[in-house]
């Protein structure tokens, strides 16, 4: 896809996502907003992937450690092929493939199963690892949230890739500026998340993360970093391009709503689509 | 599972590190996707000679547990097969979380391994003397929870993992063990040996204590009392079978291990003989306290791990008949 059609894609990926939502009447709505367009850059262009092998061994990964964020990951899945736009219908419902939080057992495409926040880093380190020992030449993605750096964890595997060059691996830090509690600011300061991620030796740079031609730059100049892992620091919006979760600021982690208050935002993500369309 | 027992124990000449590292050097020169970690503790865990071998399969994660885990657990994903160790509080009760969810509800394919069980973790004191390792663990679903008791049993046990998927912990003892077995047993996971048949207490153990569980039913003998020894060397799964059959048969049992009974061997058995066969019991082991320093020898007798107090707790579970 070119850049005009991943932005067709990821408002796709918006309008798919934020139906789930509205079927179900409640979810962590902001935090999958906000990775609409890395998702769609990923999925739309980046990744070597096989939506009707989804278990194909030679195959780059994504790792969501935020893994609440699985409702924008499933939208994305179901638009490539990966399963019928229906069952984004049955998000969280008993029984389901699509649970709240990623799981790799449990739904075609998701590489590793999250939702303890810090653990991606890990095993997205140990896929990448693992990659090198095998001579793999695929990629590993990582998308980390910015509150999720609140646990020590991430930045054990910070130094861990450093220290291992894995220059295999490229990760997201989803900076959107909220956790649950509140702004990342007042509950546990980051500090200057481009500074600390390019102290342990990571390739780090900072673009705007609803930006599609940012991100396929920044990922461009990730691939051709070599002996490091590269960090994309995402400058986000939580909520971005649903009025409703953008009124609930700053507590819109997770959003309780009747479905019928989702319907302008959805109306809303609809005509951008259609307006994204004719300018592709 | 064909195993033979030894007429006579005796220290084994070799280290079951040395044991473990040898074992698992011969597998990686026809599997090469298996891998080890380590987490800044290579000179104590005793495989130098596998990093030596397999440098690219061999990764020193430095002295950070949690990453370790998720890494292995990340390996595992592109089909690797990683055996991750620490010292075992630091393998387990530390990265709890990470074993539950990195490892075993996204049902990877993890070998953890913790050294220095109980009391064999003598100078380094409380803060390394793990109590509750097995039990920390013990409520993750479908995990494998391991204790060999010597060298031949735990070289069976590593060569039996190549065929094996999921999380599998072994509480493993660096130094040299009792010898039990004849090389070339078998065992099977969930079946435990019957090491000493008998007819009136059934004592069952793993590791260091089932060299004491057959020192007291030696002594026990002595007396006129008939004891059954089982080697319970996994306690998960426990063996639903052999026990139940033999508290049956000897209306009398006692567990012996080292680690806190509250959460361990016998709590587990205890769990068992509830559902299937309710037996008068007792439980040699760390009676819910905290690991303290020592030497080996010391701190044995300190919590009770002896043969002696197993006689004693014979005597009083048959009492209870």
């Amino acid at each position: 896809m070119n850049t005009k059609e991943l932005r067709v894609f990821a408002e796709e990926i918006r309008v798919e996502t934020l139906k789930e939502f509205m079927n179900l009447g409640f979810g962590h709505v902001g935090g999958s907003m906000s990775i609409v367009e890395t998702l769609a850059v990923l999925y739309g262009k980046e990744m070597h992937i096989d939506p009707k092998n989804p278990q194909m061994e030679d195959r780059d990964r994504l790792v969501i450690s935020k893994g609440h964020a699985g409702p924008a990951l499933y939208a994305t899945l179901a638009l490539k092929g990966y399963f019928p736009l229906e069952v984004l219908l049955t998000l969280n419902q008993g029984g389901t493939i699509l649970p709240s939080h990623c799981d790799r057992l449990k739904t075609p495409g998701v590489d590793m199963t999250t939702g303890s926040l810090g653990q991606g880093m890990s095993t997205a380190c140990g896929i990448a690892l693992g990659n090198k020992i095998k001579k793999s030449d695929k990629y590993t993605y990582l998308i980390l949230g910015d509150g999720e750096c609140n646990e020590g964890q991430v930045w054990e595997g910070a130094m861990f890739a450093s220290h291992q060059k894995l220059d295999n691996l490229i990760i997201f830090v989803d900076y959107n500026k909220l956790q649950l509690d509140g702004t990342t600011e007042d509950i546990l300061n980051l500090g200057d998340m481009v500074d600390k991620f390019a102290s342990f030796g990571c390739h780090t740079v900072k673009v705007n993360g609803h930006d599609i031609a940012a991100i396929e730059e920044a990922i461009t100049n990730a691939k051709n970093t070599k002996g490091v892992p590269s960090v994309i620091v995402l400058d986000t919006i939580k909520g971005n391009g649903c009025p409703l979760c953008l009124s609930q600021f700053p507590n819109n982690h997770h959003l309780k709503f009747k479905p019928e208050d989702m319907v302008e935002s959805v109306k809303l993500a609809e005509e951008t689509l259609a307006k994204v369309k004719e300018e592709a | 599972m064909s195993y033979t027992i030894r007429n006579t124990f005796e220290k084994s000449a070799v280290e079951m590190r040395k044991v473990y590292t040898d074992t698992l050097i011969d597998m990686a020169r026809k599997n090469d996707k298996i891998c080890i970690l380590d987490a800044d503790l290579v000179g104590s865990s005793g495989t130098k000679a596998f990093f030596k071998e397999f440098p690219e399969r061999a990764i020193d994660c430095g002295i950070q547990e949690a990453n370790m885990i998720g890494v292995a657990a990340g390996l595992s994903a592109v089909g690797m097969v990683p055996y991750a160790h620490s010292f075992a509080p630091f393998a387990t009760r530390r990265v709890l979380d990470q074993i539950f969810i990195s490892c075993a509800y996204a049902k990877n394919n993890v070998r953890i391994v913790g050294t220095d069980p109980g009391v064999t973790a003598a100078y380094n004191g409380g803060t390394h003397m793990p109590f509750e390792d097995m039990g920390c663990l013990m409520s993750i679903p479908q995990i494998t929870l391991i204790e060999p008791a010597d060298t031949v049993q735990l070289e069976w046990v590593i060569r039996e993992l190549e065929n094996t998927h999921g999380v599998y912990y072994i509480r493993l003892l660096r130094k040299n063990a009792m010898e039990i077995y004849e090389p070339g047993s078998k065992f099977e996971f969930g079946k435990a040996p019957v090491v000493r048949d008998g007819n009136d207490v059934v004592i069952i153990a793993s590791g260091i204590m089932l060299h004491e569980a057959i020192k007291a039913a030696d002594e026990l003998q002595k007396e006129g009392i008939s004891a059954a020894v089982l080697n319970a060397f996994t306690w998960k799964p426990l063996d639903n079978e052999t026990i139940p059959a033999y508290a049956k048969k000897c209306g009398a049992v006692v567990t012996a291990e080292n680690h806190n009974v509250v959460g361990g061997l016998g709590s587990a058995v205890a769990h068992c003989l509830a559902m299937n066969c309710p037996t008068p019991m007792e439980m040699v082991g760390v009676q819910d306290e905290f690991g303290e320093v020592g030497t080996e020898d010391f701190l044995r007798n300190r919590f009770n791990l002896t043969a002696t107090e197993i006689v004693k707790k014979a005597k009083a579970a048959i009492a209870k008949k």
